[in-house]
Order: structure tokens, then C-alpha cells, then sequence
């Protein structure tokens, strides 16, 4: 199998439909796993639960909700139930699905491969390196941010920041347009700054691979698979960080925006 | 790799898992914080609460330590002062008893005395009496020196 190929197994997805009534079968699939994930063990850490000292388990979830409110109360004006609820489930979700990044890229397609005795069998593990995940959360976020700004601004206030900013009365035209490409670039490059990051990341544990796979011909192997571990450990490694990261990026740009729906805006 | 329909499953997927979250882990977990961090409150407030006390019983405490030492001080000289008394009066008593019972004994020493030397008186003068009569029997008469007996009688 050539380089080109390999790669192109890797990214595409287990796809059926047509057009635009495609389906990611892996992408949701992983992705809606990893939440029933999240609900289950949120359950079964409900059942017994401790009131006084928090045991091991308890107490690192303790960590985490306190890590996250934290972040929503520093970032967040006002009082909203939602917010922090919302920012728990991007930050747990995103960070679930984004390590699913240094699962070794070749084990889990290879063991679908096996049982479903299909060679050409494409399983693609990172939901987050499917513009559609990434999308999906950040368009969810764009629709809560349009709602909260209507709530709060009013539907006329919500008119008025269109118009009147940010250059004040006498620029209108110029303000709509400045205000709509303000509005569009948060959901998008919410969006693609997630997607971005984690396709890259895929990408290089896909060259990482290629290394050992292709490169090492006979004796070469001797060199080329100890070189191929020590890279890929590397990476994982600065991968981990970046899977982090990019969680905490995407849920604290998500408490900010909200945070912004609101804020009063001052008037020009 | 281009948008489509899985865009809309993603989405029904964020918002169901939003629900979830908020149902099963921040729900109840953040309710348990709140809880604990209620209950620590109140515990520490609660201590608090007990050391004011405690300062203030012990305050109490000395005080009332202090009160009854002042007292049981009072009373032992208030006792001291009447124990005095009443050994002064004791003595007083015994003085003028003392004293009544020696004027009695010399009053009746001194009469006793006084009946003596009455006695003693008479019989000398009839004694005198007797012996000078005799001495001179002829030539004193009685009657006629009565005078001078008298006299006599009254220089013994």
C-alpha cells in the first residue's frame, strides 16, 4: 500500500448516503460512545456518592466540576444555569474524543478490519477530526449565543448592535457588516481551530506510522521501528498537552461568547 | 471530509449530552459540593460559636472563684471579730464577778472586824472597869465617875 493511499484510507470516513445526506458512521458512533460513556460513569459515580470525605474517583470528578466552575465563574458575567453544565459537557466530551487521537492510529481500524473480515474497511477514530463534530458544537454554541443575545439585549437591542457597532450612528452600513463578520467568525473559527488542530495532530501519528510501515524494507527495520516509537512517543506525548488544550480553549471561548450574549453592549 | 448530514446527528448528540450532564453528574455532584461546603460553614461557625462560649464560662468561672474567696475572707473575719468579742466579754464577765465576789468577802471581813472590836471593846471597859473598882473599890463610885469611864472606854 503507498503513502498516498494509506493516508487516504486513514481520513476517510465510514461513510453511507449520498450528497449532502451523508452519514459518518464512525464519527458518530465513536462520538455518541464516548457520551454514553460520560453518562454512564456519571451514573454510576451517582449511586454513591459521598456527602463527607470524597473517595479517590469522586474526588478527581470533585476536581474537575470545581476546575470548570471555576473557569465559568472568573469568565462569565451574571447568573445562567446552563453556562456551566455546557462548559462540563464540551470539556469532558471534547477532551474524550480528542484522545482518542493517541489510540495508535493503526490498532483500532485494523481490529474492525479483522472482524468484519473487510480489508477495505474505513474506520476513522477521532470524531474531532470530522469538520462535522466540530461544527455541530460550535454551531450549537453560535444558536445559544443568538438566543441569550435576544433574551438579554431584547430583539431590538440585538438590532442595535448590528447597527450601531462599533463605529456608532453615522457608519451604519459599515457596522452591519463588520458586526455580521464579528458574529460568524466566533462559530467558525470555534469550529475550525478544533477541527485544525486535531486533523494536523492525526496527521503527523499518520506520517509517524509511515516511518516504520513503508520506509522499512529488510535490515532497515532495525532502525527505522525504534525511531518510529521514540517519534510517536514524543508526539503523544506533546499530543496530550494539545488534546487538553484544545478542550479547555473550546469551552472557555464558549463561556466567553456567552459571557458577551450578556453583556449589555454601550452605546456609541 | 465536507459537511453534511452527520453535522445534524452531531448536534441532537451535544444537546442530549448537555441534558445528561446536567442531569446525572452536575446536577447532583454540584449540589453535594454545595451541601458540604454549607455543612463545613456551619461546622466551623459552630466551633467558633463553642470557643466564644468557652471564654465566656471561663470568664464566668473566675469570677464566681473570685466572689466566693472574697466571701469565705468576709466570713472568717466576721468570725475572727466575734470569736474577739466574745472572749473579751467572757473576761469582762469574769472580772466583775471577781470583783463582786471580793467587795462581798472584805464587807463582811470588815463587819466581822468591826463586831470583834465592839466586843473587845466592852469587855476591856468591864474588864477596866472590874479591875479599878476592885483597886478602888472605896473611893470610886460608880455613878460618880461615869465620865470618866466612859471616856476611858472610848480610848481603847
Amino acid at each position: 500500500m503507498g503513502t498516498v493511499e494509506y493516508i487516504q484510507h486513514h481520513l476517510a470516513n465510514n461513510a453511507i448516503g449520498e450528497g449532502f445526506w451523508t452519514f459518518h458512521l464512525d464519527t458518530i458512533f465513536v462520538s455518541v460512545a464516548l457520551a454514553a460513556l460520560i453518562i454512564f460513569v456519571s451514573m454510576r459515580l451517582g449511586k454513591r456518592l459521598e456527602t463527607g470525605v470524597p473517595s479517590g474517583f469522586q474526588n478527581g470528578v470533585e476536581g474537575v466540576l470545581d476546575f470548570v466552575s471555576g473557569q465559568v465563574r472568573d469568565t462569565f458575567p451574571g447568573k445562567n444555569a446552563l453556562i456551566a453544565p455546557l462548559a462540563l459537557t464540551i470539556f469532558l466530551w471534547v477532551w474524550l474524543m480528542n484522545f482518542m487521537d493517541l489510540v495508535p492510529v493503526d490498532l483500532v481500524p485494523m481490529l474492525a478490519q479483522m472482524i468484519t473480515g473487510n480489508p477495505d474497511f474505513h474506520l476513522k477514530l477521532v470524531p474531532t477530526t470530522d469538520l462535522n463534530t466540530a461544527m455541530a458544537m460550535s454551531l450549537t454554541v453560535f444558536g445559544l449565543v443568538l438566543f441569550y443575545n435576544i433574551k438579554v439585549k431584547g430583539l431590538w437591542g440585538f438590532i442595535k448592535m448590528f447597527l450601531f457597532h462599533p463605529f456608532g450612528k453615522w457608519f451604519v452600513p459599515f457596522n452591519i457588516v463588520m458586526t455580521l463578520i464579528e458574529e460568524v467568525s466566533k462559530p467558525l473559527s470555534l469550529g475550525l481551530r478544533l477541527f485544525g488542530n486535531m486533523f494536523a495532530g492525526e496527521l503527523v501519528f499518520l506520517l509517524i506510522a509511515l516511518i516504520g510501515g513503508t520506509l522499512a524494507v529488510g535490515i532497515g527495520a532495525l532502525f527505522w521501528a525504534p525511531l518510529q516509537a521514540l517519534l510517536d512517543l514524543g508526539w503523544l506525548i506533546f499530543h496530550l498537552l494539545v488534546i487538553t488544550l484544545q478542550s479547555f480553549i473550546f469551552m472557555v471561548l464558549t463561556i466567553v461568547y456567552l459571557g458577551m450574549a450578556h453583556t449589555e453592549m454601550d452605546d456609541h | 471530509m465536507s459537511i453534511n448530514a452527520t453535522l445534524l446527528i452531531q448536534i441532537i448528540a451535544f444537546v442530549l449530552l448537555i441534558w445528561f450532564v446536567n442531569k446525572v453528574l452536575w446536577g447532583p455532584i454540584s449540589k453535594l459540593m454545595e451541601e458540604r461546603q454549607k455543612r463545613i460553614a456551619d461546622g466551623l461557625s459552630a466551633a467558633e460559636k463553642g470557643k466564644r462560649e468557652l471564654e465566656m464560662a471561663e470568664k464566668r468561672a473566675k469570677e464566681v472563684l473570685k466572689d466566693a474567696k472574697e466571701q469565705a475572707q468576709n466570713i472568717i473575719g466576721q468570725a475572727e471579730k466575734r470569736a474577739n468579742e466574745i472572749v473579751d466579754d467572757a473576761k469582762t464577765k469574769a472580772q466583775e464577778e471577781a470583783d463582786r465576789v471580793r467587795a462581798g468577802a472584805q464587807a463582811e471581813l470588815a463587819q466581822e472586824v468591826a463586831a470583834a472590836r465592839e466586843q473587845l471593846r466592852s469587855e476591856v471597859a468591864q474588864l477596866a472597869v472590874a479591875g479599878a473598882g476592885q483597886i478602888l473599890a472605896i473611893e470610886i463610885d460608880a455613878a460618880k465617875h461615869q465620865d470618866l469611864l466612859d471616856r476611858l472606854v472610848k480610848q481603847i
